[in-house]
């Protein structure tokens, strides 16, 4: 079923990431995607993927759920390294015909599959362990300095807590509405791209009309419990950075530090 | 007479061989032969959604079949489109699904798909549309400006335009008010009779049920508990609080007299018929005081 | 004054250029009590559901006033003060909750009030309790049921902690499961918050349960009473299309052969009791 699909994959736990504030997780996690990146050689690349694997035993999520995030993109994986193998200077090691694979080729081929899998590893603990509304929060926070420049951050974060409360309603209804078109013998499995198209207008229309219908009750219900933008709003759950939060900055910095060192001292290659 | 529905064994598992798979619908067997009114009754989450959405094969089943008319509809699943015209289906709040421009054209969906030449397709919908007694002018006007009940019964007609051997009507009353509940369900009961078709009903309200039902299929923990005739079931009173049901209130006040000792029936369904089986009692009593 | 006065309402919208106003409500006017439970009825579009909305200042009346705990809801510096006191729940359980976690759901009201955080938690927690739903303070609101996403919503109200809650159609998109939990929950509220409850609603079953019923037609008041009261007058609730619970009419019927039985007979107990009276000894 349609309805089975949630967005973002939040498992709940009490884990030392877990209970770090989602600002500090925010930043951390950007920051350490921009260290992939940053990573140069070998070595700085193998230092930010060990944080990531430090960060996956630290979630306490189990390795299997990484591994079933991880199979999603296995075939983005796979495609970008069998592309890099025929890259590459160095000694040759096969050829098929034009097709050349050379030793530069599989260390690069090695090196995209690391940073890609590290970069997934980074943004899926980060999902795994902060919730949605905990990284709208997050973000809201964050951005409100923003605000200064006339940037709606308060409205902007509403959208998105509000989207994501629909998302897993409208999903439901979609599945509904195609049920029910289906009774009535809307064919949606056969025909051409036209046809296909076309098929969609039974299931659309009804969404796009029940859409406003929630939108204007979910305004007027807004509005009876006193809604009025996001001046003199307070919040239920207070952020506040701990000792903890100072501590995985603390330690996330001594690998970045590392990563600049060894990106400067060491070779490019093993 | 011959059965029109049946199944054999009929399974339903949610969630493949997950672990968190859930037998929604198990080992039903039921028959139900043609021309008949069903009640179909149980709490939320006994299995009766699922299981009538097996009926017209918009679920497939996990084991067991489904014959219509004799035949397996999944014999060959490529015809299940036909399975479905011949087998309509009514969702909840049936309203939900209408889409197009006019109120006609939305009812023209149906036999449309089915591929009928116009001048049929047309007929069809004027036909629906008299059943549920929706007036000629508002055939013309969008369906977004018909108000709740109206769109309600549009929908419906939508489906009966399909001219449907078997209909299906999930709680086609639900969140009507008294008045407008009364009025479909006596359409509902009008179709019936000039059509002579089978009809599954399923209802929350157990004086709709009693109105019209020839027989209730009580669906509970995904088993078919009970088909039986209405005055039988009802008459299981015990039983079917058990299962977080209950009877008709005119049913429950009969049944506490007999209980009592009164000689009176146990599966009264109406109101008309407890007051022939009250009338003489109180009359050979001397309570009632004709003038 | 009662806690919630209406004064000679009326109210009416326009629906395109030229054409005439539809006109709702009549030149209604109720008051309600503190603590009182008052059952608002009648079939669509008698204007039940809009005269609920004046109680928040949701619609403003076209003509007179309506009062919250004399404040007057044409007051638009009053706005959230009367809504702070007077919550509204609607019909549909889906479309009410705005978080996708329950516990944040139920702070919204509060937050948006200013409340302080610590304030906050400690109106969740009892909000959440006083619904039954405390254990399910951490789920996403779209896999409870639709009794327990209502009874979500009720808590989000009371979490403003009002005097008033007024209830529009709250069980009509609910099972007979899902209607039970509610009413419970909101006799409940009742009897032991002393919060008062309005409730709209078309089943009579329900109007049953309050302590006056009012019924609506046209955008009038039709009649008004105990339940019993209400309740014996079959003949005239028939005429404006409401129907009356079956033990009702067929005490009704049985009367009207000159049967000796007592009016405004409300459930099936109450009537078979009444006739076993009459009836005398079995056998």
């Amino acid at each position: 079923m349609l309805s089975d699909i949630t967005l973002g994959q939040y498992l709940p736990g009490n884990s030392v990431l877990h209970r770090m504030d989602p600002r500090v997780k925010l930043i951390l996690t950007f920051a350490c995607i921009v260290f992939i990146f940053v990573a140069g050689n070998f070595w700085s690349l193998l230092l930010m993927a060990a944080l990531a694997v430090g960060g996956m035993i630290l979630s306490g999520v189990p390795v299997g759920q990484y591994l079933k995030s991880l199979r999603a993109i296995i075939v983005i994986v796979v495609f970008t390294s069998v592309l890099n193998l025929f890259y590459g200077s160095g000694d040759l090691l096969f050829k098929l015909g034009v097709m050349e694979i050379r030793t530069g080729g599989v260390l690069n081929s090695v090196f995209i599959a690391i940073r890609i899998v590290s970069l997934i590893l980074f943004s899926t603990i980060l999902t795994f362990t902060t919730s949605p509304t905990q990284l709208t929060d997050a973000l809201e926070r964050i951005m409100k300095p923003l605000s200064v420049f006339h940037v709606k951050v308060h409205e902007i974060a509403m959208m998105m807590t509000i989207a994501l409360r629909f998302v897993p309603t409208l999903l439901e209804e979609t599945d509904k509405i195609m049920s029910a078109q289906k009774a009535r013998g809307a064919d949606m499995e056969s025909g051409g791209l036209m046809q296909r198209a076309k098929a969609l207008i039974p299931i659309l229309i009804p969404l796009f009309v029940s859409s406003f219908r929630r939108a204007y009750d979910l305004a007027m219900a807004m509005e009876c419990r006193c809604y009025h933008g996001g001046e003199g709003r307070t919040k239920m759950k207070s952020l506040h950075v701990a000792g903890l939060d100072v501590w995985s900055c603390c330690v996330t910095g001594v690998f970045f530090a590392a990563v600049i060192v060894s990106n400067i001292f060491l070779p490019a290659f093993l | 007479m011959p059965a029109v529905l049946e199944t054999k064994n009929l399974t339903f598992t949610y969630g493949g061989n997950g672990p968190f798979r859930k037998t929604a619908v198990s080992d039903v067997n039921i028959s139900i032969e043609k021309g008949e009114f069903i009640g179909v009754i149980g709490h939320t989450g006994s299995g009766k959604s699922t299981l009538i959405q097996q009926l017209n094969g918009l679920l497939r089943p996990t084991s067991g079949t489904v014959l219509l008319n004799g035949k397996d509809i999944w014999a060959d699943p490529k015809k299940i489109r036909q399975v479905r015209f011949q087998v309509g289906m009514v969702f909840q709040y049936p309203e939900h699904q209408l889409f197009e421009e006019t109120v006609f054209r939305d009812i023209c969906f149906g036999p449309g798909n089915m591929g009928l030449d116009q001048e049929e397709i047309k007929r069809r919908a004027y036909e629906a549309a008299d059943f549920v007694g929706l007036r000629r002018e508002l055939l013309e006007k969008s369906p977004f400006e018909l108000s709740g009940g109206e769109k309600r019964r549009a929908a419906i007609a939508g489906v009966i335009a399909m001219d449907p051997d078997v209909l299906i009507l999930d709680e086609p009353t639900a969140g009507l008010d008294p008045h407008g509940r009364d009025v479909l369900l006596a359409q509902i009961q009008n179709y019936h009779q000039r059509r002579k078709n089978t009809i599954l009903l399923v209802s929350h309200s157990m004086e709709d049920i009693a109105r019209v039902a020839d027989r209730i299929l009580v669906m509970n923990h995904g088993k078919a508990a009970m088909l039986d005739e209405t005055e039988k079931v009802f008459a299981r009173g015990d039983e079917l609080e058990q299962m977080g049901l209950r009877v008709p209130q005119i049913t429950k006040i009969m049944q506490i007299l007999q209980r009592d000792g009164y000689p009176v029936g146990s599966g009264v369904l109406t109101l008309e018929q407890a007051i022939r089986q009250l009338a003489p009692l109180l009359k050979s009593r001397g309570c009632i005081h004709a003038e | 004054m009662e806690y919630l006065q209406a004064q000679n309402v009326s109210f009416s919208y326009d629906t395109e250029e030229g054409a005439d106003p539809v006109q709702v409500l009549r030149g209604v006017s109720m008051g309600i009590r503190k603590g009182e439970f008052v059952a608002l009825l009648g079939h669509n579009g008698s204007g039940k559901s809009t005269m609920a909305k004046h109680f928040n200042a949701m619609l403003l009346p076209s003509g007179g006033r309506v009062y919250v705990d004399g404040l007057d809801t044409l007051d638009e510096s009053l706005k959230y003060e009367i809504r702070r006191r007077v919550g509204l729940v609607l019909q549909n359980p889906d479309n009410q909750l705005v978080a996708s976690i329950v516990e944040e759901d139920v702070a919204f009201g509060p937050e948006n009030l200013g409340v302080p955080p610590e304030e906050i938690r400690r109106r969740v927690d009892d909000a959440l309790k006083a619904v039954d739903m405390y254990e399910f303070r951490m789920h996403a609101p779209y896999k409870l049921s639709g009794g327990q996403k209502q009874r979500i919503a009720i808590a989000g109200i009371i979490a403003m902690e009002p005097d008033c809650i007024v209830l529009d159609e709250p069980t009509a998109m609910l099972d007979p499961r899902g209607r039970t939990e509610v009413l419970d929950t909101i006799r409940k509220l009742n009897r032991e918050k002393g919060i008062t409850i309005v409730l709209i609603t078309h089943y009579m079953d329900e109007a049953v349960l309050a302590d006056r019923v009012i019924v609506m037609d046209s955008g009038e008041i039709l009649t008004q009473g105990t339940p019993r009261e209400v309740f014996s007058q079959v003949q005239l609730l028939k005429k404006h299309k409401l129907d009356v619970p079956q033990a009702t009419e067929l005490v009704f019927q049985l009367k009207a052969m000159g049967c000796n039985l007592p009016d405004g007979i409300l459930n099936e107990e109450e009537c078979a009791a009444a006739l076993e009276l009459l009836l005398g000894k079995p056998g």
